[in-house]
């Protein structure tokens, strides 16, 4: 009835500048669409603030504070001013104090220390017998870097340190050696660091995707109205969802780990079955994450930013990229909620040091709750209705 | 059979509002089980909502009532195991195929040998050779068939479809919708939303909606008597004219152009005739006094409606 009451006039049409006039309303349109995404709109500025204020501060090269331990074999005054000494160059900081090889041993497979000194029985008696003896230091050599900056400037700390103390005469000769042992790694061969990190970041990486994207992408095609008014409840979708992508990771694993063993010459010196199993668990908690970043965001544009705010503090914060011991204690405590800093440890431990299910309690209870809460959060999320 | 009463749906007073726009205002109504249910009204008017509401996909703001005597909305889980829902976009899975598609319907639902429900269902849809084609690339007609039988594979008591023809071709419709009187006979129920006013003629019962009230039920008989309305055909030369000059007039609700003739409508007869009367001498014109259409009575309705409630 309108369109016959009130005819449109006509209006002209210009074919001038038809490459610019198209182009134009291309792009009106997309910033007027891009201002309705708001989560999009919002990203766009926290994702690099964020980002670089986080990274900025967290990640330091030279390590500080390497949590170490101590294996006292004689309790001497010479023992603890070389300890008080070590201590006082911030590069070290003393954990544990240990009496027992095996358990200093043990600290240092399951990643709680990185760096252990052996002060052997009869130390003191042998310096001022002028024996010269053997002072021992063990580095968790895993990751080189973190490793290399300590062990260079041992030598040097001691002698100054223990200058004063009148141990050290004049022209200063060092009353004892400084036998530095980089274990696992003795060669410091990044690729003996790299690979297995690489595992555990590839992983990441994709097993997010695939999952990050699974919701929306049936919102985004229609496909959810029906699925939702069919009798199917949240957990057996989820469930549905990350199961098939648990074979997929598994294989992917399975994939680099192989050539990793094959080209680059990285051991696997621990069982293939507990890292089979630990790496299992952990592709499930990223696909958890995963899923659950699909629950919270409204389109797959989102889907991808949000992965990729999950992604770069987990390559960053979690000791893939940079020593983990040299960030500040916040940045670390951030490091400890992601699933790649305790999958790092447990892939590293079992490849290089040969660990075992006992030194890895702590980054599998780890990785079992992040993976709890992450579909906790899901479930309770996922709305069964279009409300 | 729960509720067995004889009404399938039986809801008084739903309201649904949407960031403070009212949608669905105070609907009531009550469909008989094994009836076909033809639920009108235009775009927007709250239709798609009120299936939703049914179906619990959605939650009323207030409002109560039953479906297949389980409670809208307690018992949501247990009314999705009896109800099918078609969906006015297509959602099925695109990249699945014709039978990878039912199979899924047929396991989510518990099916006991889904291949079989499934090869079954492909055969009554006369989709037998298709079974392996994505659904993506199915044309509308055939698209909107397995749609249906998907919706109908676990055997629901009630189907809820959400403009189920739209796009389809007339042929595909015609067989679409012997096959839901087939179903119906069966003894399922059927609540249809439609634009269209044949499909409206083939419903036991309709229901008319605008801006989320119900304006107007019963069969389409009941409905058309109810409206009151003195309808006139007209043909002949310059009808353009003409409806250009009627539209507006005192006792004139509606003039629409129907091919070659002209429907001028109105309730208020006395003023009706007063405005045609120039018109009626005018040469080249027939004036004929008939029945409204469905059609006449629902653009009237909703001509009024707007008034009233926009």
């Amino acid at each position: 009835m309108s369109a016959v009451d009130h005819p449109a006039p006509r209006r002209e049409i210009r074919e001038r500048f038809g490459f610019l006039r198209r182009s134009y309303a291309m792009l009106v349109k997309e910033f007027i669409q891009l201002k309705r995404d708001r989560v999009s709109f919002a990203m766009i500025v926290m994702l690099p603030v964020m980002q670089l204020m986080l990274f900025g501060y967290a990640i330091n090269t030279t390590p500080r504070h390497l949590p170490s331990a101590v294996l006292l074999q004689e309790d001497s005054d010479l023992a603890r001013s070389i300890l008080k000494a070590l201590e006082n160059t911030a590069y070290f900081r003393f954990l544990y104090e240990v009496h027992d090889v095996d358990d200093f041993d043990n600290l240092l497979k399951s990643g709680k220390v990185l760096f252990g000194v052996e002060i052997p029985r009869g130390f003191e008696r042998a310096v001022r017998r002028g024996d010269k003896p053997a002072l021992l230091v063990a580095a968790d050599a895993t990751d080189p870097v973190a490793a290399s900056a300590a062990i260079g400037s041992l030598g040097m700390i001691v002698q100054t340190a223990l200058k004063h103390d009148l141990y050290i005469g004049d022209p200063p000769e060092m009353p004892f050696e400084i036998r530095a042992h980089a274990r696992y790694n003795p060669a410091a061969a990044s690729s003996l660091n790299i690979v297995p990190g690489l595992v555990g970041t590839i992983l990441t990486m994709t097993m997010l995707i695939f999952t990050a994207l699974s919701v929306t992408r049936e919102v985004e095609r229609g496909t959810m109205e029906s699925l939702l008014s069919m009798p199917i409840k949240p957990v057996e979708v989820m469930l549905g969802k990350i199961i098939p992508y648990v074979l997929v990771g598994f294989v992917q694993a399975f994939l680099i780990i192989s050539i990793g063993v094959g080209l680059f010459g990285v051991p696997v010196l621990g069982s293939l079955v507990l890292l089979a199993l630990l790496s299992t668990l952990f592709i499930t908690t990223n696909l958890s994450i995963g899923y659950t970043i699909s629950t919270l965001v409204q389109n797959q544009l989102q889907a991808m930013q949000m992965s990729m705010m999950f992604f770069l503090p987990s390559i960053l914060l979690s000791g893939f990229m940079f020593p983990f011991a040299g960030m500040p204690a916040w940045a670390q405590y951030l490091g400890e909620a992601l699933p790649l800093t305790h999958y790092l440890r447990i892939v590293r431990a079992i490849m290089l040091k040969g660990a075992t299910m006992q030194n890895l309690h702590f980054d599998t209870l780890a990785l079992a709750a992040l993976m709890l809460l992450a579909m906790t959060i899901a479930v309770t999320r996922f709305r069964r209705t279009l409300d | 059979m729960s509720g067995g009463n004889g009404i399938a749906i039986d809801v008084k007073g739903l309201t649904k509002s949407f960031g403070g726009r009212e949608v669905v205002h105070d609907l009531s109504m009550q469909v008989k089980r094994g009836s076909i249910y033809g639920f009108l009204g235009p775009n927007g008017s709250g239709k798609t909502t009120t299936i939703r509401i049914l179906c619990g996909l959605l939650t009323p703001d207030s409002g109560e009532g039953t479906c297949l005597g389980y409670d809208i909305r307690r018992d949501a889980e247990k009314i999705k195991r009896q109800v099918g829902y078609m969906t006015q976009r297509f959602s099925l899975y695109q990249d699945l195929s014709v039978r990878e598609n039912l199979e899924f319907v047929a396991r989510l639902y518990g099916v006991t040998d889904a291949r079989g429900a499934a090869r079954d269902m492909i055969r009554r849809l006369g989709l037998s050779g298709r079974e392996e084609q994505l659904a993506g690339e199915l044309s509308g007609g055939w698209k909107q068939r397995l749609a249906l039988g998907a919706c109908t594979l676990p055997n629901p008591q009630l189907l809820l479809l959400d403009e189920p023809t739209a796009g389809v071709d007339p042929k595909a419709r015609r067989d679409f919708w012997n096959e839901i009187h087939a179903l119906a006979a069966e003894g399922l129920t059927v609540l249809v939303s439609t634009h269209y006013m044949d499909e409206a003629e083939r419903c036991h019962e309709i229901a008319y909606i605008a801006y989320g009230y119900l304006l107007a039920h019963g069969t389409v008989e009941e409905v058309i008597a109810k409206s009151a309305l003195t309808t006139y055909t007209v043909t002949g030369e310059g009808l353009n004219e003409l409806a250009a000059a009627l539209s507006g007039k005192p006792g004139i609700d509606m003039v629409a152009p129907f091919g070659s003739s002209l429907h001028v409508s109105g309730r208020d007869v006395p003023a009706l005739e007063a405005s045609i009367a120039s018109w009626r001498e005018k040469g080249g014109l027939r004036w004929q006094q008939s029945q409204p259409s469905l059609e006449d009575v629902f653009i009237e309705l909703m001509g009024r409606s707007k008034d009233n409630f926009q």
